[in-house]
């Protein structure tokens, strides 16, 4: 039985009155404030301590950055807290200690959409699209918070991914695995985000299409955008990293170019295999 | 506080209620509100087992009730034997006939397959339809014309006499029976909501119990329909008896009480004595079964239905036992209340009345306790009596300050009675949110 | 000719009256898709909505008729219904603002919401008892035809008449006007696709910057709209009675399964199914028959496949068989 009695649904599962896939996320509580700050760094979570709800700690202390040209990735072991330590930098859980600083402002307490607001671009792992929309009306949805005339952008996301705009009319969910990430993708660059921050971009998708995949994010990261992102095939996403983090237990491990981490024997052994 | 403290503190509260209903007021109308509460504490429980337990949300709860009253018409009225010879074996023929196209029906369902299942299952559902009907509608028709005024049905099965009075036990035999009738029903709506690949029990049940009324207001030959049966046997003795039987008035006099209200006094109790027996049993039994392997398999299932599959445990087949087994509580409950009343009036059953009122009884008492549900359906019956009572008085007081001929104030009153529906929509908006679990929490 | 005189009665008694029915369905059942598809539960109190709504439109009718004021030959209460829209839409911002946002807040289970929407039916209905009583009110004024059976008959040389009355023909207009207008704003407007995409996406949706808030509060404007015009529509062509509109409780929700609850498209296709259904099996088919068929194989009884009472046992049985063998519905779910 849950905790909270408005959440007991004593298991009913009675499809004719209720809808399930309501949002269930927990975020920062509204009503915090940007602060600016002289931080050096363009994005960075700071000795970021905390976990989710009323939980114990998952993260320990873990300090993520990311500069403009950038492509950062953070590596580490199942259950490492890579997922956790972006989300943290999103706002979806509680920093119990430690900041996160955008441009040059503290935004620890701002609520996940003020982040938006702010500039941060973020792809869920899963659920990163409206399935049953056009992949236009997702993109439309992704400039939601735009008021100004936004069909420039969109021009330059279907440059990047050509296919989408030759299926701007099909509802996203008809789409391949690797189109819908396109399409998730696209949706979090219309905001014109100053950082775009990538949960396992390649979950579940073949290895030519993740190949295909890494190549785009490559071509987003050149028109200038800083990249955070979470990824499980440690290697290559080590190729392609300007910057990389090695998580364990909620902690840097080690930290490098994508480069010195490839050549780093003891990174090799425990998570490259060798 | 203790639980015990609580629930003791929660039936003194009830308790405490009815005594002053009945010393305030009277004490017929404590008796009734106790006899109606008893009821509807027996309805609480069904709902508290199917939702309690299980999470089974059944909003269909007036239809099984109509169903325990049908029972009673069934059981405990007297045959109608000119009915039954006009057109009695025609009639059960004729539900033979549909039974057996239904039986034929599910055979070719299971037998065949792709274009042929649908040809031969429309072919055979239209030629049984109309050979159903063929033979039914004149079989009703002989026995709606055998003297409708008074009869024009079948009657019941009680031989106790032309009153059925000889033989008042079967009024009470009558109420098992309702809840089996129940349980039947129970068994082909849960066969096809909960069979189907997400549960839509809600809406199955929803529209069974319209179906149910409908049927009970439709099939004269049965029911009697919208003319009601009325006069319907009972299982303690009859005022008008007691008042002339001088045992009874010699000792009432002693005891220092007016015979005529001594006597109506003593039915009502001896009612109560029957419905609390019931609802005794029922009580120790339901308490029981929550504390047997069986009941903490149930509400494993509901916490973790994943898990309890993964263990091996037929989820299905156990959310459609519980769901028969409450809802038989609720026909039970039914039949009880209409031999309580003397008369079947299928036009009564409203679902805010039948169904969504044990709801409220069940919530406020606290989903998942049976004392709970119990105490909730005495509390919210005696809160449904009150206001209809004593509503339109207080609406007179509080009306005071406006000019007596203002058409306003005259609307308001008479309407009061019907504050009742934005009484029990407010009791149970604030449990729901200030107490979410009830009077009594599930512990 | 006898073709013609059959069509001509059948479209009379069964194609008309169940059009108009089928629109009222489908206005109150876009009403109930609506908020499953957007706050996630089966509002149980929407036939009591439609009614409070109802009731406070003819309230505003008998003051317009008192002053004098009317629509000629069409009913007075078009005339009190934008304000009766207005006032109903105001009540569910109001009963959302007390009742409903504390459960979402608390990110309650659908269930629970459900449960809650049980309390507000109780209070609507109460309300709706004790503010316009329990008895039978009439308030279609105006014209009460558009073409009588005499009319037409004179007009086409048929034996058989058809008459339209006038509530049967607005109803149809409004419920296309309103449709039409429904379907533009969901998914051409930007607030329209926003709602679209909560619905679809809701962590998501949040994500991309949509205020919730805003959301709901259109929700329930739309559902107050499209409650009070069904139930002004449904009791000019019938009549309004507090407990009929709980009854159509239902079908309502028959119709919006059957159609693919959360589906709007899904739920005006749901809501003329079941009202065709409904009218035409419980309808006596004698007469068309007797006109279609050769005169050896007229039909002897009433051909009333079912008594009129048994109209809930029809949208109940299509619903079954559509569950059973569509469990999604007619059009895929989920999605409005």
């Amino acid at each position: 039985m849950s905790d909270n009695a408005y959440q007991d649904d004593r298991g009913n599962k009675d499809r004719s009155i209720t809808k399930p896939g309501g949002s269930t996320t927990q975020t920062v509580r509204k009503g915090g404030k940007a602060v600016p700050t002289n931080s050096k760094a363009f994005l960075i979570g700071e000795a970021m301590t905390g976990g989710y709800g009323k939980g114990p700690d998952i993260l320990h202390s873990c300090t993520i950055a990311v500069d403009p040209g950038e492509i950062a990735v953070i590596v580490g072991p199942n259950g490492a807290g890579k997922s956790t330590a972006m989300k943290a930098m999103f706002g979806m859980l509680d920093v119990r200690s430690g900041h996160v600083m955008l441009d040059g402002e503290d935004i620890t307490a701002l609520t996940p959409q003020d982040r938006v607001i702010k500039g941060m671009g973020f792809v869920p792992q899963t659920h990163n699209i409206f399935t049953s929309m056009t992949v236009e009306e997702n993109l439309e949805m992704g400039a939601f918070i735009r008021r100004d005339d936004f069909r420039d952008t969109m021009t330059k996301v279907y440059d990047l991914f050509p296919i989408l705009k030759e299926k701007r009319n099909q509802p996203a969910g008809e789409l391949s695995g690797g189109q819908r990430q396109q399409v998730a993708v696209g949706r979090a660059l219309m905001t014109q985000p100053k950082v775009l921050m990538l949960d396992e971009p390649t979950a579940g998708v073949s290895p030519i299409v993740m190949d295909e995949l890494f190549d785009r994010i490559i071509e987003v990261a050149r028109t200038g955008i800083p990249i955070l992102m979470v990824e499980q095939n440690a290697r290559q996403a080590l190729e392609i990293a300007d910057k990389a983090y090695v998580l364990v237990q909620g902690a840097n491990a080690h930290t490098g170019t994508g480069k010195e981490l490839l050549a780093d024997d003891e990174v090799r052994r425990s998570f490259l295999g060798g | 506080m203790t639980d015990t403290l609580r629930t003791g503190l929660f039936a003194g509260l009830v308790v405490a209620l009815i005594v002053g209903t009945g010393v305030l007021d009277n004490w017929n109308l404590a008796l009734i509100i106790v006899n109606y509460g008893l009821i509807s504490a027996i309805m609480a429980l069904g709902v508290n087992l199917q939702w309690g337990l299980a999470g089974l949300f059944n909003v269909g709860v007036m239809g099984f009730v109509a169903l325990g009253g049908l029972a009673a018409v069934l059981i405990s009225m007297p045959p109608v034997p000119e009915a039954w010879a006009a057109g009695g074996g025609q009639v059960l023929g004729a539900l033979a006939i549909g039974a057996a196209v239904i039986a034929g029906l599910i055979a070719v369902y299971k037998r065949t397959a792709g274009r042929v299942r649908v040809i031969a299952m429309v072919v055979l559902g239209i030629v049984g339809f109309f050979l159903f009907r063929s033979v039914f509608d004149a079989g009703v028709q002989a026995i709606e014309a055998v003297n409708p005024a008074s009869t024009g049905f079948l009657g019941g099965l009680n031989f106790g006499g032309d009153s059925g009075r000889d033989w008042p036990i079967m009024a009470v035999i009558a109420w098992p029976v309702g809840g089996m009738l129940a349980a039947g029903a129970a068994w082909i709506i849960g066969k096809t909501a909960l069979g189907l690949r997400s549960d839509y029990l809600a809406i199955a049940t929803l529209g069974i119990a319209e179906i149910i009324i409908a049927i009970l207001k439709n099939e004269n030959w049965m029911s009697r329909g919208v003319m009601n049966v009325i006069g319907l046997p009972r299982p303690v003795p009859y005022e008008t008896d007691l008042q002339a039987d001088p045992d009874f008035v010699a000792t009432v006099t002693d005891l220092g009480l007016d015979p005529t209200l001594a006597s109506t006094l003593w039915v009502k109790l001896l009612y109560s004595g029957l419905f609390a027996a019931f609802l005794i049993v029922l009580l120790i039994l339901a308490q029981r079964a929550l504390h047997s392997p069986w009941g903490r398999m149930m509400r494993a299932i509901r916490d973790n239905e994943v898990a309890a599959r993964a263990m091996g445990k037929n989820v299905t087949a156990r959310h459609l036992q519980v769901f028969i087994i409450g809802s038989a509580i609720c026909g039970l409950a039914g039949a009880m209340m209409t031999t309580l009343d003397g008369q079947l009036t299928p036009a009564a059953y409203q679902p805010l009345r039948f169904t969504f009122l044990v709801w409220v009884m069940v919530i406020v008492g606290g989903s998942g306790n049976n004392f709970g549900s119990v105490l909730g359906g005495m509390l919210i019956w005696w809160l449904w009596v009150a206001v209809g009572e004593y509503g339109p008085d207080l609406m007179i007081w509080a009306t005071a300050w406006m000019s007596d001929d203002s058409a306003f104030k005259a609307n308001l009153v008479n309407s009061a009675p019907q504050m009742r529906f934005l009484v029990m929509g407010t009791v149970l908006l604030l449990i729901l949110r200030f107490s979410p679990r009830g009077i009594l929490p599930e512990k | 000719m006898d073709f013609l005189n059959g069509l001509v009665f059948l479209t009379n008694f069964v194609i008309i009256p169940a059009a108009a029915y089928g629109a009222q369905l489908a206005l109150g059942a876009l009403g109930i898709t609506l908020v499953y598809a957007i706050l996630r539960f089966s509002n149980f109190a929407h036939g009591d909505t439609m009614a409070l709504g109802t009731g406070i439109t003819i309230k505003l009718t008998a003051v317009l008729v008192a002053f004098g004021i009317t629509l000629g030959p069409l009913p007075t209460a078009l005339l009190a219904l934008p304000v009766g829209i207005a006032a109903t839409g105001v009540i569910l911002l109001v009963t959302d603002w007390l009742v409903y946002k504390f459960y979402r807040e608390q990110k309650a289970k659908p269930v629970i919401l459900v449960i809650v929407s049980l309390g507000v039916m109780f209070v609507m209905n109460g309300l709706t008892r004790v503010f316009f009583g329990v008895r039978d009110i009439q308030f279609a004024d105006g014209e009460r035809f558009l073409i009588t059976v005499r009319q037409f008959r004179d007009m086409t040389g048929l034996d058989e008449g058809l008459a339209i009355r006038t509530t049967q023909a607005i109803t149809l207009v409004t419920a296309v006007i309103v449709m039409t207008a429904l379907f533009w704003f969901l998914n051409k407007t930007r607030t329209g696709k926003s709602m679209r995409a909560f619905s679809d996406n809701e962590d998501l949706a949040l994500l991309s910057g949509i205020d919730p808030d805003r959301v709901v509060r259109v929700t329930w404007l739309l559902v107050g709209a499209l409650a009070t015009t069904a139930g002004v529509l449904y009791g000019l062509d019938k009549s309004f009675k507090a407990f009929t509109y709980f009854q159509l409780l239902l079908p309502m929700f028959a119709a919006a399964i059957v159609g693919g609850i959360g589906n709007p498209k899904g739920a005006i296709v749901g809501g003329f199914l079941i009202a065709f259904a409904e009218v035409t099996v419980t309808y006596p088919l004698k007469k068309v028959l007797t006109y279609w068929l050769p005169d050896s194989m007229a039909p002897e009884g009433l051909v009333q496949l079912l008594s009129g009472d048994y109209k809930f046992a029809v949208s109940f049985i299509i619903l079954i068989i559509v569950l059973l063998f569509r469990p999604t519905g007619l059009f895929k779910g989920q999605s409005i």
